[in-house]
């Protein structure tokens, strides 16, 4: 299982690709008591624990960890739960690699403790065995709205519920989530088994869920702070809105934003056959991107029957994608068009797609976000055919609440402005985090967002006495 | 469960219903729409809103028949719900957020087509609430599928109903209405036009003629209705817009229409399906070895 010295970590098992490339069953099957209990052990216990000040919400690793090694699960959940709402979720799809896992002192001579496998292990075993979060907390009669149920808003009424708020999450949409419900896969991250009784271990805490409320539209937040009685709001609307390149024909029949495409697999479930809502079944897919969205699309296109291109305009080093999703995708045969960018979605008469004109690109110097430059390579056009087209080039924040909210300041990408340590807005008694803050961003990060606007909204309460 | 506080049927294969939203039915506006959800695996229908009772806390939406999911709302009953319904959606017509004396001053055609007469409803009335009697043409394919003509003709200024196979009232496309009443003498400084995408293209074709600005209202394939998704994207002029949060209503000389109603042509063939396997079972699901239906 694992090495006598300690330096590899115990291997997780994952569907065979060629079997998983077919279905959408969870792609990682988990750790067995057995295996997470040795990897466990792997953990030094440092005294100065650098993975948690590389948790953006500061799990108590070693906790947990230990814990698990000493077979008390339990335990180990609780000390999980302190921090988190969402554990099940974070050790699925947090960018461990970058995060806590980066920081662990294991990795400096081998592999860095598995400790999203592990946060995975035991959350998913609290599940199964019934045990719940603890609340010890009595209401304190004050009232807040929470602005969309994604991981932002769960994790910031968790923690309000926790300190006795009386809390109302609004969501847009007909079921809880946010992007954990429409975004990510279920091969990722199933819906039935992980987001929903995570969504229900926050509604236990007392916290309420208003879905099909559109905050702009429905009521603004104005309305719900004069005449529902709500004295803070939380705004975790994330970053809904599709971009697209501005390239012609890229309105032809056949042509998707990711956000369209893995909604209707994802929230509206058109891979079932019980589902009344249709969805695209090309032959040939290209997914243009190399997010970790981009790779949902690609792997759920493969799942439902194409052959599936990524096209991207930098190289592998640059896939803006977690390493595991990339290896996932090739694994099941997903091709790599790399240093390759569309200029135009070729037609037929009928306006269906029948193509893409790209041009292939070289690297030059590093842009402002400190990747290098992509260039087009003169005379290297060339037509790639294709069925469909799912533009995963990233979302922007909804505008609707910005524009509906008064004295609420945003920047010049739409993003709410809001202060980082609590979250706090230029309006009074309003704060925001997450991707509607940092435009899109990962899951823990928004976590990490709603829990400061939580300790944020509670000072501000207790302020106004 | 968003209660069914009514239905009627007004004719074989075009249904009413009181619905109760209660926060729909609170800010909606003439020219905002809604999506319904039947159950738990029903699809996201986008519906206009016909009328609203802020007091009642009810919305009414008039639907037609068209596929399986149409049919199955058909069957539900009063006293039975939606799983799902949200809104309002999309921005309210300009006429109600215009500056009303301006509005006053405007002499207004409204061009309704078959279903589209429900959203049509609204707007000529508020404006009659509002001291402004508007023309209306309704047209429909038959006099069975005329709808509304008692609540239209309370609150319109001039009602004109036409019907394609000359059934009831004047006879031919609303079209034709058009351009009668303008050889007539009437003058019109704005149309409202809403119906099937491709009447709304005839219309436009109309009235440029006569130099008449047109509003459309647009019905395109959405999923979220809150601008997530881009399903419902349009060429306006030089520009992309999305009808759930643009609109629904655009400048109708600059939609691409040709476009439109091919994007509306996506589904087509699963729709069909879907709708064959509710009114005959589940015999298309292969065997034939010709429509690849088991594959």
């Amino acid at each position: 299982m694992a090495d006598a010295n300690g330096f590899v970590r115990v291997p997780i098992s994952e569907q065979e690709p060629l079997v998983r490339a077919k279905n959408f069953d969870e792609v990682c099957l988990g750790y067995t008591e057995e295996e997470a209990v040795v990897e466990a052990a792997r953990c030094l216990n440092c005294k100065n624990p650098r993975c948690v000040s590389g948790c953006p919400v500061n799990i108590n690793i070693p906790g947990f960890v230990t814990a698990l090694k000493d077979k008390d699960f339990k335990k180990s959940y609780e000390i999980l739960t302190e921090s988190s709402s969402l554990p099940a979720v974070c050790g699925r799809v947090c960018p461990q690699e970058t995060q806590c896992e980066a920081q662990c002192i294991r990795g400096i001579k081998g592999d860095a403790v598995s400790i999203g496998k592990l946060e995975r292990y035991v959350a998913d075993r609290a599940r199964e065995e019934g045990t719940k979060m603890k609340v010890d907390c009595a209401p304190n009669g004050h009232k807040v709205a929470v602005i969309g149920s994604g991981p932002a808003g769960l994790t910031c009424a968790g923690d309000l519920a926790k300190l006795g708020y009386e809390v109302t999450i609004f969501e847009a949409l007909h079921e809880a989530g946010g992007v954990l419900t429409y975004g990510i896969p279920e091969f990722r991250l199933p819906k039935e088994k992980v987001v929903a009784p995570e969504v229900e271990n926050v509604k236990a805490l007392g916290v309420k869920i208003e879905t099909n409320v559109v905050i702009g539209k429905s009521v603004t937040i104005d309305e719900l702070m004069e005449n529902e009685g709500f004295e803070a709001v939380f705004i975790g609307s994330g970053a809904g809105l599709p971009m697209f390149m501005k390239i012609p024909g890229e309105n032809a029949k056949g042509v998707f934003s990711a956000n369209e495409y893995l909604t209707r697999n994802n929230l509206m479930k058109a891979f079932k056959s019980d589902s009344d809502t249709p969805i695209f079944r090309p032959s040939k897919v290209a997914v243009v991107g190399g997010g970790n969205v981009a790779m949902d699309a690609a792997r759920t296109a493969l799942r439902l029957g194409a052959e599936v291109s990524i096209v991207y305009r930098r190289s592998e080093a640059e896939l803006p994608a977690r390493a595991e999703e990339v290896e996932h995708a090739k694994e099941e045969g997903i091709k790599f068009e790399l240093l390759t960018n569309p200029v135009e979605i070729l037609t037929d008469d009928d306006n269906n797609v029948t193509g893409m004109k790209c041009v292939r690109m070289e690297l030059g110097e590093p842009d402002a976000s400190g990747r290098r430059r992509p260039v087009a390579i003169e005379g290297s056009e060339f037509d790639l055919p294709t069925d469909a087209v799912i533009m995963a080039l990233g979302t922007s924040p909804n505008p609707l609440i910005a524009s509906t909210t008064k004295g609420l300041e945003t920047n010049k990408w739409k993003c709410i402005v809001a202060d980082e340590e609590f979250g706090k807005t230029s309006k009074d008694g309003v704060f925001a985090g997450g991707d509607a803050v940092t435009g899109a961003a990962t899951v823990i990060l928004a976590m990490g967002a709603g829990k400061a606007a939580a300790k944020g909204i509670d000072e501000y309460i207790k302020s106004k006495g | 469960m968003y209660l069914i506080k009514k239905k009627k049927v007004l004719c074989p294969s075009i249904f009413l219903m009181d619905v109760e939203a209660p926060r729909v039915a609170q800010y909606c506006e003439p020219g905002q729409f809604l999506i319904v959800r039947i159950d738990e695996n029903g699809e996201r229908i986008p519906l206009t809103i016909c009328d609203y009772d802020r007091e009642a806390g009810t919305i009414t939406i008039v639907v037609q028949t068209i596929g399986a999911s149409t049919k199955r709302m058909m069957d539900l009953k009063e006293g039975q719900g939606f799983h799902d319904v949200v809104g309002p959606l999309g921005k309210p017509s300009e006429l109600i957020t215009d500056d009303i004396e301006e509005v006053k001053n405007k002499k207004i055609l409204f061009v309704a087509g078959g279903l589209g007469t429900a959203p049509v409803y609204p707007q000529v009335k508020w404006l009659h609430e509002h001291g402004i009697d508007a023309d209306v043409i309704v047209g429909a394919k038959t006099k069975e599928l005329v709808i509304l003509e008692d609540e239209m003709s309370k609150v319109a200024g001039n009602l004109y109903i036409t019907t394609d196979d000359g059934s009831y009232g004047r006879s031919g496309m609303v079209t034709k209405v058009i351009e009668d009443l303008v050889a007539e003498g009437k003058k019109y400084d704005l149309c409202v036009a809403i119906g099937p995408m491709i009447m709304m293209k005839f219309c436009v074709l109309t009235t440029k003629k006569f130099d008449i600005p047109t509003i459309v209202s647009m019905n395109p394939i959405m999923v979220d209705g809150t601008g997530m998704c881009g399903a419902c994207r349009l060429t306006v002029g030089d520009e992309v817009k999305f009808a759930c949060i643009d609109g629904p209503e655009f400048d109708g000389y600059k939609v691409n229409f040709d476009e439109a109603m091919g994007r509306m042509r996506l589904y087509k063939t699963q729709e069909g399906e879907a709708l064959l396997a509710l009114e005959e079972g589940k015999t298309h699901h292969g065997g034939c070895g010709n429509c690849g239906g088991d594959k």
